[in-house]
């Protein structure tokens, strides 16, 4: 069987990361896997700008951000077999791919890095009501469909999700010729950024409706194709409350309600998810709990900003490259909680005896706060207070814990407190 | 062109009928009003192949679900559509369930269901399913009961009876039959044609159908009363939530909501029974379908996690009000002209069974059946998600389009693909492909195989972006290029 | 107003009177706060048609922001064009698109489907 040092499952901006990260840190055999024909992953359809602020300096369009780690990691010794997709993965790092050109092949890595990425929740995850017809698409699709093969899904556009995808298509639809009616959000606020809402929406006179959701999908008889989008506004149990219906005659519904971790891979492996990032389970060097295998990127966490993906596979290629020169380490656990107010922490596990001067933990809060303070306890005594003046769910946040800080203790918690 | 039998409508009664007439010898014509088969109910049910103690015995259904089962047993293998025997629980917890499930069984015995039993501890219960609910403490548990992909079902039926010389005619809606001696002259969409013998498959249209050919004779006649089932259809980490069907004790409505894996590891949930806003053709959800089949379906479990579901989807049932039957009859009034009619819940599981019943009735009408002696089952090619190790990378070696994965939720490959597009009765549109291959079934609902599938069946039958269709025809995927043209 | 020059997305308030700027966290936000009450500029992104290439369409965009009122003009222009596969990224597309001073270039490489 094939035995590589490093396996890297995913092309895009994660993976591309992790093969850098690694390669820079002294590993010379790496393969990545990518599905595709071409790398850069998501960011070859994100044709708009705003990527790179944080990791370049510079403001760069998904493609152009792609481009430039393409490059670097085309100056290395890093193989890419593209076109090739990973359709198994066992918990002692056989990984089972596909190709036309070379069929199917088992590859042994000394270490894998799991760099899938994430899908799109669709229509059935929230359950909208109504006809099931083409017309609805979810923002990703029409985003392909648009900038990669130059077609227009619809003309008249409902968008469900102020999420920045939803946000970005709503632009978008409307640059290439459509016309865009609303976008409906469930929450009484936008869970994009600010900015998103600026250049996207109100640059186009693009009404925001907050605190409302699609109640009703009416088809036209003949082809079977949305005709109309019925949205009412919703109480705080995210309840429709009757007799505030507003109908808009249109053609298409977008949906972005939301992404989800690609785990197929993962589960085949047997590595245990956190349920609510929906990614795996990690430990502070971003390893799962299967040895030897780590995981970056949006399959681990889904993320706002392309900046931090990076940041985080070039640690997972680090962190990989170390495993391979010293092995497992042995090490007695912190437990990292996701206490009041907050949605969820990522590493959820800390091996204190590894030696670090201090730790990042990743995480999102439940709902928007301001003026508050975010808090770690340790064996139940709080010991760090943050103030923070606004924090909210749609952008991740993180905080550093020193070693003096948790090596005495056993479980962490983190909280967001108002004052 | 004169046909001996022309059957109208391609659902799984239709196909069934189709599949067993094709080992004969005569011309038969299935008439078909959608683009492709199953596409109305029988694509919108459980899957469930019933045991069979639940219909009256006596009746028609009792014997054709028994019947049908076990044919459907026997058909899988040579086949290959997909079917796995779960076996099924009717679960119940108070005195008035334990009378329900105990009628059941006794029910059961009478239709001849095999190996059914009564597990009377919650021990034995929550032994077979440990998820069930605490208080769950009696059940009925029948281990002919099975599982199926409806669609998959009615397919390999139609492929088969196909490659024998059966013709389907799509987009072909029946507008007019006429008996003239001895012809029937049927008028369509898609032309006339004068046919021996009509049989009547066609769902909630049944009864109009019937009507255009009764014109103003008087004959035992039925109506068709649509009655709407909501689903939800949750992702695999739910799947191995029961590891059978679970049934609910029935009531004045129906057969309660179910819970159940699927074929292919999904769970599903319902259905509920609306016939106050049902219409015959309209599948739209409604909230309070979804949220009725949601609540009912914690009597079972409280373990769902609905953030998993998918897709909710909805079928109609033509039922007969106050006919506890399926309505399956030579026409007295109009000789040759026979009903299958009212075909709701257990029709799927009957289904090979209306095929054979369907032979019974023409030979004692008189008809003269001659076997032919080179009919052949075609078999559905294996998912490539099904194959061992080994057989996977045999095919990728026959055929390197297996090497390239189309549809990553479901991992189904472009050889397939091609397959679907190329299969005795092919597919066209982006669910036809859908429900030949599973592709743009997982997790992300087709967000991501959509515009390669698009693309792929726009090169394949060299059509413009603008007749790449989601299902019925003239449903565009996408309304204009981009940059003008 | 929003300031969309990076992710914070910081909320400005100008004085148009004295021309000063609240609420920026660095001196872009300023610059911007400025520009967009006197002459409001974005950068604009989109496609090209692309004959011959491995996908139909190479992403483009203005390499300056151009004036607001100048974007669906800018978009006119940019569907008018027909490029031939390769492109490389980076290269101009339509020099000093509108008279606004920006060239819109590739933001991508398409090779050729040959």
């Amino acid at each position: 069987m094939e035995t590589r040092d490093l396996v890297i499952i995913g092309g895009g901006p994660a993976g591309l990361a992790a093969a850098y990260g690694a390669y820079s840190d002294g590993v010379k055999d790496i393969l990545i896997i990518e599905r595709d024909d071409t790398l850069g992953g998501i960011l070859n359809q994100c044709i708009h700008n705003g990527f790179g602020l944080h990791r370049f300096k510079e403001e760069l369009t998904g493609p152009e951000y792609a481009d430039r780690y393409i490059k670097m990691v085309r100056e290395t010794s890093v193989e890419i077999r593209s076109n090739t997709m990973a359709i198994d993965l066992s918990d002692d790092k056989v990984v089972t791919v596909i190709s036309s050109h070379r069929g199917l092949e088992q590859i042994r890595g000394k270490a894998v890095i799991l760099a899938m990425g994430c899908r799109e929740r669709s229509r059935g995850a929230i359950s909208t009501p109504g006809a099931r017809v083409v017309g609805i698409y979810t923002a990703g699709a029409a985003q392909k469909y648009c900038n990669i093969d130059g077609y227009l899904v619809g003309k008249r556009i409902v968008i469900l999700g102020s999420g920045d995808i939803g946000l970005i298509m709503a632009r978008r639809m409307t640059l290439e010729g459509a016309k865009v009616l609303a976008d409906v959000e469930l929450c009484p606020y936008s869970n994009g950024l600010n900015r998103n809402i600026a250049q996207c929406l109100n640059d186009y006179d693009i009404p925001l409706y907050l605190f409302y959701t699609v109640s009703d999908i009416v088809s036209d008889e003949k082809y079977n194709r949305v005709k109309q989008v019925v949205i009412s506004k919703v109480d705080e149990k995210k309840k429709i409350i009757p007799g505030t219906e507003i109908k808009f005659d249109c053609d298409t519904l977008l949906l972005s309600v939301g992404l989800i971790p690609e785990n197929e891979l993962s589960n085949k492996a047997g590595i245990e998810l956190d349920k609510r990032t929906k990614g795996p389970v990690v430990y502070d060097n971003l390893e799962t709990d299967k040895e030897g295998i780590f995981a970056c990127g949006n399959v681990l966490q889904v993320h706002d900003l392309v900046d931090n993906v990076s940041k985080e596979g070039e640690r997972a290629g680090q962190n990989a490259s170390r495993y391979l020169k010293e092995g497992e380490k042995n090490s007695a656990l912190v437990k990292m909680n996701a206490g009041n107010g907050i949605g969820y922490v990522c590493p959820q596990f800390i091996r204190k005896d590894d030696s670090k001067d201090y730790v990042e933990i990743f995480f999102r809060v439940r709902s928007p706060m301001s003026n508050i303070r975010l808090t770690l306890s340790a064996n139940g005594k709080e010991f760090k207070s943050i103030p923070k003046i606004k924090v909210v769910p749609s952008e991740m946040e993180s905080i550093r814990i020193n070693k003096s800080e948790f090596d005495s203790a056993s479980e962490i918690t983190l909280e967001a407190k108002e004052n | 062109m004169h046909i001996d039998i022309a059957i109208l409508g391609a659902g799984i009664t239709g196909s069934a009928i189709a599949f067993e007439l094709s080992k004969y010898n005569k011309n038969v014509v299935v008439l078909e009003e959608e683009n492709d088969v199953s596409l109305k109910t029988t694509k919108a049910n459980s899957g469930i192949v019933h045991a069979g103690y639940d219909p009256k015995p006596g009746t028609k259904m009792a014997r054709l679900n028994v019947e049908g089962s076990l044919l459907i047993h026997e058909l899988y293998p040579l086949l290959n559509f997909h079917y796995e025997q779960i076996g099924s629980l009717v679960i119940g917890s108070s005195e008035k369930d334990h009378q329900i499930i105990n009628d059941l069984y006794e029910r059961g015995v009478q239709n001849q269901v095999r190996d059914l039993r009564i597990l009377k501890t919650a021990d034995e219960v929550h032994h077979l399913d440990p998820n069930l609910n605490p208080q769950i403490d009696y059940a009925l548990y029948a281990p002919t009961a099975g599982i199926t992909s409806p669609w998959e079902l009615c397919l390999a039926l139609a492929y088969t009876a196909k490659v024998n010389g059966v013709d389907f005619v799509f987009d072909c809606k029946v507008l007019d039959i006429t008996k003239n001696g001895d012809v029937f002259d049927i008028k369509t969409s898609q032309g006339n044609y004068q046919a021996t013998y009509v049989i009547n498959c066609t769902g909630t249209h049944a009864d109009e159908i019937y009507k255009m050919v009764l014109k103003d004779r008087q004959d035992e006649s039925f109506e068709i009363t649509p009655s709407k089932g909501e689903y939800y259809l949750l992702d695999k980490d739910q799947g191995h939530l029961v590891n059978h069907v679970i049934f609910q004790t029935p009531t004045e409505l129906g057969k309660g909501v179910l819970v159940s894996p699927t074929v292919h590891h999904n769970l599903i949930v319902g259905p509920d029974a609306d016939y106050e806003f049902a219409t015959k053709d309209d599948t739209d959800n409604l909230q309070k379908g979804l949220d009725y089949v949601r609540d009912s379906a914690k009597r079972s479990t409280d373990k769902i996690n609905f953030g998993s579901n998918i897709r909710n989807f909805a079928g109609i049932r033509a039922t007969i009000k106050g006919f506890d039957d399926f309505f399956i009859e030579e026409s007295k009034a109009v000789p040759h002209f026979i009903n299958f009619a009212g075909i709701k819940s257990p029709g799927l599981s009957c289904g090979p069974a209306f095929g054979k019943e369907a032979v019974r009735m023409l030979l004692l009408s008189g008809m003269n059946l001659t076997l032919k002696t080179d009919f052949k089952y075609y078999r559905l090619p294996t998912f490539f998600s099904n194959m061992t190790l080994r057989e996977k990378e045999e095919s990728i070696k026959n055929d390197k389009d297996y090497g390239q994965v189309i549809c990553r939720c479901e991992t189904v490959t472009l050889a397939e693909i091609k397959n679907a597009m190329h299969a005795p009765l092919p597919g066209t549109t982006i669910d036809a492909i859908k429900r030949r291959t599973n592709a743009g079934m997982g997790r992300c609902q087709g967000g991501f195989c959509g515009p390669k599938i698009f693309e792929i069946i726009k090169n394949e039958f060299h059509f413009s972006y603008d007749e790449v269709y989601q299902d019925r025809k003239g449903s565009k995927i996408v309304l204009e290029e981009t940059k003008g043209k | 107003m929003v300031c969309i020059n990076c992710p914070r997305g910081c909320h400005l308030v100008v004085d148009t009177d004295t021309m000063t700027v609240t609420g920026n966290c660095c001196l872009r936000g300023k610059a911007y706060g400025i520009s967009e009450v006197t002459c409001p500029v974005r950068t604009v992104t989109s496609t090209c048609k692309i004959e011959g290439g491995v996908i139909e369409r190479v992403s483009v965009k203005t390499n300056k922001p151009i004036e607001k009122k100048l974007i669906f003009k800018c978009m006119e222009e940019i569907n008018k064009v027909t490029l031939k596969a390769p492109v490389e990224i980076g290269s101009v597309i339509i020099k000093n698109v509108c008279g606004s001073g920006a060239d819109v270039i590739a933001t991508k490489t398409v090779g050729s489907s040959l």
